[in-house]
């Protein structure tokens, strides 16, 4: 496929939506304090610049620094999980119950917990650590028996069956984990940072205060667009790592 | 038959000399105390299967008591229906599930290596790394391990195909990739589990020659499992077949063919004698042909 033809059939209908959107607002049947046309919204990207950005980059850091401490920690938990069915059954039940405690609830305690710089970045390890953990330990356990059988048979040490088998056996659930877990990352810093009021979060809940709806929408843009950036290195990661031999990363 | 031969092109250390001892590796359930090291195998016996038994926890015997001597260097086939307790055996043999009574005694030097009917490839690793594996495993370092895997490959046929990944070969080309894996163990004794049985018939009758060619060269000892009658008579020198439900052997027969198998023997009215015999008693067995 050449690259037009990749490009061109998404670009569409965001032309065509952006468009209508834009006339719709300009000849004021959409009232302009509830929906700004796509044009004020790049309005307020250069002349907000100065609130914006700093915002993004402070909102970034918490959700990348997040996903790698999740990704890491997640990684390691599973392992350790995954060693034993009894230390599985032990723990296991904790971490899915930890999945049904709304972070939401929780954000004004990690305040106090992890102070007011600390906040996003604890709030987005504990809403994506979980489908790292949980993706990565099905990998672990569906090792197929035959391969288990060979190391078996050719007296593998539990370290080498570790690190040589069933680790590069689970990658792609792995990173299957990691997806879900980029975007959880960047959701997880902005709800955190909806009480400390610092990056993104913090910016949208100030520009709802002052009724500026196309801060909002810009803010909401470079949520979408730092989300959309950690799901592409995913991708990327996944295919550099899988492309030889996965059937789901085949396709350059 | 099927003693080493020296072969200049293979460059490896032959590995067919007589065992020096006998090891045991299974023995009888705690509750009695038989000595098992008592009942040698004679001296030329690769691998001596004593009432083996197998029952699995759901109570299914899979094989009842089974008797059973693999001369050292002998290419010996097994036939029978599915279910009949073929893998079981092979996996007792191999070590992976233990006996619920008799003893397998193999010789104090064997190396065992497994062909099972799925090459069970590593997909992330290239065909050179698939088969250093095992030396991998066992802590050999890499420019050793690799000379050794390339001249595996070389020997099944793959030097070509070294830097590829199993999901760029064919069926053909997995299994040869398996063997391969198998052979730069140096194997003495050769477990291989149907392992031609997914691939289209030249393939398999080509790797069926190259099969034989290399224990001719080799000599190590093969216990070869399969359900094709044709295969087991061709590769083979001695031919056992059991009957299923529980897993007994109802035919120890030895091939009169000769050594040199080409083609066009699976046509010759002695071929065709010899795969009767086979045949006649899978019938009995209750196998279906």
């Amino acid at each position: 496929m050449s690259a037009a033809s990749t490009i061109l059939p998404p670009l569409v209908p965001a032309v065509l939506v952006l468009g209508t959107l834009e006339c719709l607002v300009r000849s004021e049947v959409l009232p302009s304090f509830l929906v700004p046309a796509p044009s004020s919204v790049a309005t307020a990207l250069v002349t907000d610049a100065a609130e914006l950005y700093p915002a993004l980059w402070s909102t970034a850091t918490a959700a990348l620094l997040g996903f790698a401490i999740s990704a890491a920690l997640g990684t390691a938990l599973a392992v350790l999980l995954s060693s034993s069915r009894r230390v599985e059954r032990a723990i296991y039940p904790y971490a899915i119950f930890s999945q049904t405690v709304p972070v939401v609830a929780i954000a004004p305690l990690l305040v106090i917990w992890f102070g007011w710089d600390q906040t996003a970045l604890a709030s987005a390890v504990i809403v994506s650590i979980f489908p790292v953990i949980a993706n990565t330990l099905a990998g672990l356990r569906s090792t197929e028996p035959a391969l288990l059988d060979l190391f078996k048979l050719y007296d593998s040490s539990p370290l080498d069956l570790l690190l040589k088998l069933r680790v590069p056996a689970a990658m792609p659930q792995i990173f299957t984990g990691l997806r879900v877990a980029g975007g959880l990352a960047v959701i997880g810093a902005i709800v955190g940072e909806f009480i400390t009021g610092q990056g993104l979060g913090g910016s949208i809940a100030v520009a709802r205060q002052l009724q500026r709806v196309d801060l909002i929408f810009a803010g909401i843009l470079l949520a979408s667009v730092l989300g959309l950036m950690l799901f592409g290195a995913v991708n990327l990661a996944a295919w550099l790592a899988l492309r030889r031999w996965h059937a789901s990363e085949s396709r350059p | 038959m099927g003693g080493p031969r020296p072969d200049p092109d293979l460059g490896l250390r032959l590995t067919g000399r007589p065992p020096s001892g006998i090891r045991t590796i299974l023995r009888r359930p705690m509750d009695s105390p038989v000595a098992p090291m008592q009942s040698r195998p004679h001296g030329g016996a690769a691998v001596a299967i004593s009432a083996l038994e197998r029952t699995f926890e759901s109570g299914v015997r899979a094989i009842e008591p089974l008797t059973l001597e693999l001369a050292a260097g002998s290419f010996v086939s097994l036939l029978g229906p599915s279910g009949c307790g073929k893998s079981t055996l092979m996996r007792l043999l191999a070590g992976l599930d233990a006996a619920t009574g008799g003893t397998i005694q193999r010789a104090a030097d064997t190396r065992l290596a497994c062909v099972f009917q799925d090459p069970c490839l590593l997909p992330w690793r290239t065909v050179l790394a698939n088969a250093a594996l095992p030396l991998e495993l066992r802590g050999v370092n890499a420019p050793e391990r690799d000379a050794a895997a390339r001249v595996a490959l070389a020997q099944v046929g793959l030097s070509d195909a070294v830097d590829r990944y199993p999901a760029q070969l064919s069926g053909g080309m997995k299994m040869r990739v398996s063997l391969a894996r198998a052979l730069v163990t140096e194997p003495t004794f050769l477990l291989l589990d149907e392992p031609f049985a997914a691939l289209d018939e030249i393939t398999r009758q080509t790797l069926d020659d190259h099969l034989r060619a290399l224990w001719r060269a080799k000599g190590f000892t093969v216990l070869f499992v399969t359900h094709a009658v044709d295969e087991a008579a061709y590769v083979s020198d001695r031919a056992l077949v059991m009957s299923r439900g529980p897993g007994r052997l109802v035919l120890d027969h030895r091939l009169s063919l000769p050594e040199e198998r080409t083609a066009k023997l699976r046509s010759q009215a002695l071929f065709a004698a010899e795969t009767g015999v086979l045949r006649e008693a899978l019938a009995a067995s209750g196998g279906a042909l």
